[in-house]
């Protein structure tokens, strides 16, 4: 390893353990880490690796029943175990910390200005008005518009990527030595991410403070970091610098991280291969009613005038920021919200279809969700949940063959049938994915709609599901419409891609065709956005 | 602001309106009449009394006549008190309730909001389980059981206070009423209080004000205490009703001369008047508060600031 500088924060043999129910669940289990001066140490892994926790433990942030032990010294002083108090003339000011979600970790009853002055206050003991001063300040660094005007905005009035520049801004106003980024870009659209780094970068290069980058993405770190750990249950598993671990991966974790592009493509359909499911004109508006008793309502088109021909086999990928009207999209061809234009399923017209008469179609015309913790009812088995749909679209099936259903659906989904009888909660998030594309395939659908199947799932759970996901189209003959905004895992879904933006496509063909000749501006914005950072 | 406190009020016509319309018809499907004494009275008697209310019209006509008077704001002659009308009643009887509600209230806010939090602070030890508990009982016993044993202790074996009554307005006759009106309220604001506070300290963005190293007192009281009185004050309305209606146990336990009695009197001797005159007093007193939460709501959200 090269000279490095001067070490501000040694963390030796640090652990983090929860007391639950279950007994002592052990997070971090003994790491070593250094911080140097001005640098960046990226700290990489998985859901579940402790690389959180053990930022958590070392700022005092654990939820109540967790503990830290071992050692964490900023400057000489340990850290570990020190009072709140004594704690609180470090945290905010020597050492601030970023957070993965901008929409929840600012107040949203109070002012952005008034949440930037609030640890300046503490902190320097100066006045609200001068350190509103220093906020105003803060947002122009920060690259936020009208900073005199947004200095009294709300968070809910702000962008998240706006937002996460907020949280900047407030991490800066002490100007500390160490910057704490927490999954800062994994919310935000991939456009955004970059910026967002590059502010980090810049702001980096101009104060000479040191930045903690906790992410499970090594794709974003290599251009970023100078030192690398890379963290799994609990342990450091391989650490170095950016550029060995790069070029030499030791470990197999590692190399898998790096692999960070699912890897396989899909081959198109036939060309004659028949029109499964077509739209043509969507368009879909959302009227913003004021409210009883107040005139005016205005409307917001959200998909205009789009144009989509599925056919059988294949599956086309729609890409897009969020905003750009693509679960819209999709929520308009299986007519499940109301939108203008005409629509085939097969060789029937379902343009003027309600809900009764789209019914006995719906068993063919599946959806799958991204949230696999949102879309799964926590208080139904497993058992119950996938085979919901049987009731209403086999209604003449016995228990028992309900049950061998149940059974052959989890199977394919790669689930042990026993765990039909347990809860969603008793799950990972790769595995309640399983089941909520068991109970689509249960019905034998021949056109799926995935709405950002694999966006919560860490890179490893992703392969596997989008392997899985392949592998039942072959099978059955599926067509799927592929949503996200992940564009490498669109490359490895999908034979034909459109990419939307404001509503409407901006451009559409071939995936390799998009990926390697984007016509666009926009879609070479977001190609290079999401593989080269 | 004021738009929106207006377009309120008038959207509380139609609401005063049907409510008025419900109970006038539902009070007179219910068996029995004013007149309906324990010994009958001489059916020319009673012909000449129904004349003389009105009570012999078609029930249309009569609903008519009672809208039209209710609006220039005469609601009719009692037909128990019959010296009073209904308007002098309420009137005669409200400053009393208006005042024991007032410092229920204040004290059931108050002290439900300061043992709800410190619960909430000192989740699963020794305070909370208390806190708990007694707003527990607070909240299953009622306040006909209340008011005699805090008149049994206070009044009667410490003598500390009066045991009912009025006396000369001081203060020290309203303590024990206060006491036994604003309990079961006071129970309800620790437990919302509680729960919200509990979820409040658990969100992201107090996680961040420990980030920041914000002192205890500033993340308690300025960013987990403002998210947490909302769905609190959601309640102050309900609770306004709950206090109203209570005050007709309470009252009478303690011989003061509100509007509580009212509820009771009226509706058992089918008094129609002073019955629909109650009910529009509530009606009145839930609007005003649902208002009043509605306005505070926007001053402690801004997300739903009202423009």
């Amino acid at each position: 390893m090269a000279d490095r500088k001067e070490t501000i924060l040694t963390v030796r043999g640090l652990k983090v353990d929860f007391t639950t129910p279950d007994g002592t669940v052990e997070a971090v289990k003994g790491i070593d880490l250094d911080v140097h001066a001005g640098e960046t140490l990226a700290v990489v892994g998985e859901s579940g690796s402790g690389k959180s926790q053990t930022m958590m433990g070392i700022m005092g942030l654990l939820a109540k029943n967790g503990r830290v032990t071992g050692s964490a010294r900023y400057r000489g002083e340990e850290l570990v175990g020190l009072p709140a108090k004594a704690l609180n003339r470090v945290r905010g000011s020597k050492i601030t910390m970023i957070f993965q979600e901008p929409m929840t970790s600012l107040d949203p009853l109070y002012t952005i200005g008034r949440q930037i002055s609030e640890p300046i206050v503490h902190h320097r003991g100066v006045t609200l008005k001068e350190a509103k001063k220093r906020a105003f300040e803060l947002l122009e660094l920060v690259g936020i518009p009208e900073p005199a005007r947004r200095i009294d905005s709300y968070p809910h009035e702000l962008s998240g990527g706006q937002r996460q520049r907020v949280m900047i801004a407030m991490a800066l106003a002490n100007d500390p030595d160490i910057l704490i980024a927490d999954e800062p870009t994994t919310a935000l659209d991939v456009t955004i991410q970059a910026q967002i780094l590059d502010l980090l970068k810049t702001l980096q290069k101009r104060f000479g403070m040191s930045i903690v980058l906790i992410t499970h993405d090594l794709g974003i770190v290599k251009h970023f970091a100078d030192l690398v750990a890379v963290m799994r249950r609990g342990e450091v598993v391989e650490h170095g610098t950016a550029a060995e671990i790069f070029a030499r991966p030791k470990t197999d974790y590692t190399k898998m991280l790096l692999a960070a592009e699912p890897s396989g493509r899909k081959s198109p359909p036939a060309d004659d291969a028949p029109i499964i499911l077509e739209g043509r004109d969507v368009a879909v508006d959302y009227t913003l009613s004021p409210g009883f008793l107040r005139g005016g309502s205005s409307v917001f088109r959200a998909v205009e005038g789009v144009n989509l021909r599925l056919r059988h086999g294949q599956t086309i990928g729609i890409v897009g920021e969020s905003g750009s009207g693509k679960s819209t999209l999709g929520r308009a061809l299986l007519r499940l919200l109301p939108a203008s234009g005409h629509y085939r399923f097969g060789a029937t017209d379902i343009s003027n279809f309600d809900r009764s008469a789209m019914r006995p179609l719906r068993r063919e015309l599946q959806l799958v969700f991204q949230d696999p913790y949102g879309s799964l009812s926590p208080r139904r088995t497993v058992g119950e949940i996938i085979t919901e749909g049987l009731y209403v679209h086999e209604p003449e099936l016995s228990r028992a063959d309900r049950d061998r259903r149940a059974v052959a659906a989890l199977k394919e989904v790669g689930l042990d049938p026993a765990s039909r009888n347990r809860y969603p909660h008793e799950f990972s998030g790769g595995q309640r994915q399983r089941i909520a594309i068991a109970r689509a395939m249960i019905l034998k659908p021949k056109v799926v709609i995935l709405d950002e199947p694999t966006s919560a799932l860490d890179r490893s759970v992703q392969q596997q599901v989008i392997e899985l996901l392949r592998d039942l189209q072959a099978k059955h003959g599926l067509s799927y419409i592929f949503i996200s905004h992940d564009l490498s895992v669109v490359r490895a879904m999908s034979d034909y891609v459109i990419v939307m933006k404001n509503g409407r496509i901006v451009e559409e063909g071939d995936t390799d065709a998009i990926f390697e000749a984007p016509k666009e501006a926009y879609t070479r914005t977001l190609i290079g956005a999401a593989f080269n950072v | 602001m004021i738009a929106f406190i207006l377009r309120r009020l008038a959207s509380a016509v139609p609401t005063l309106f049907i409510v008025v319309t419900i109970s006038f018809f539902l009070m007179r499907f219910a068996p029995g009449g004013p007149f309906n004494l324990e010994r009958p009275l001489p059916p020319a008697t009673m012909e000449n009394l129904m004349r003389t209310y009105h009570l012999d019209q078609p029930l249309w006509r009569q609903y008519m006549t009672y809208l039209g008077n209710a609006v220039t704001g005469d609601f009719g002659p009692s037909y128990i008190y019959h010296d009073n009308n209904v308007a002098q009643l309420i009137g005669k009887g409200l400053p009393y309730s208006m005042e024991l509600g007032f410092y229920a209230l204040l004290l059931a806010v108050i002290g439900g909001v300061i043992a709800g939090t410190v619960a909430a602070l000192k989740q699963n030890s020794l305070i909370d389980f208390a806190v708990m508990s007694v707003s527990t009982i607070g909240v299953t016993v009622p306040n006909f059981v209340v008011g005699p044993v805090l008149t049994l202790i206070f009044a009667i074996m410490l003598s500390w206070l009066p045991a009912g009554g009025w006396g000369d307005g001081s203060f020290r006759f309203l303590i024990l009423p206060i006491i036994a009106l604003a309990l079961p309220q006071l129970a309800v604001f620790a437990r919302l209080t509680r729960g919200s506070m509990i979820e409040a300290l658990n969100t992201d963005h107090i996680r961040t004000a420990k980030a920041y190293g914000l002192p205890v007192r500033s993340v308690v009281i300025t960013h987990a205490m403002r998210g947490a009185l909302l769905p609190v004050v959601s309640y102050l309305a309900p609770c306004a009703a709950a206090l109203l209606t209570g005050s007709a146990v309470v009252e009478t336990i303690f011989t003061i001369p509100g509007v509580g009695r009212y509820f009771v009197l009226g509706a058992i001797n089918r008094d129609y008047t002073l019955v629909m005159g109650t009910v529009i007093l509530v009606a009145i007193f839930v609007i005003v508060f649902n208002l009043v939460v509605d306005i505070l709501y926007g001053l402690l959200d801004p997300r739903v600031r009202h423009d």
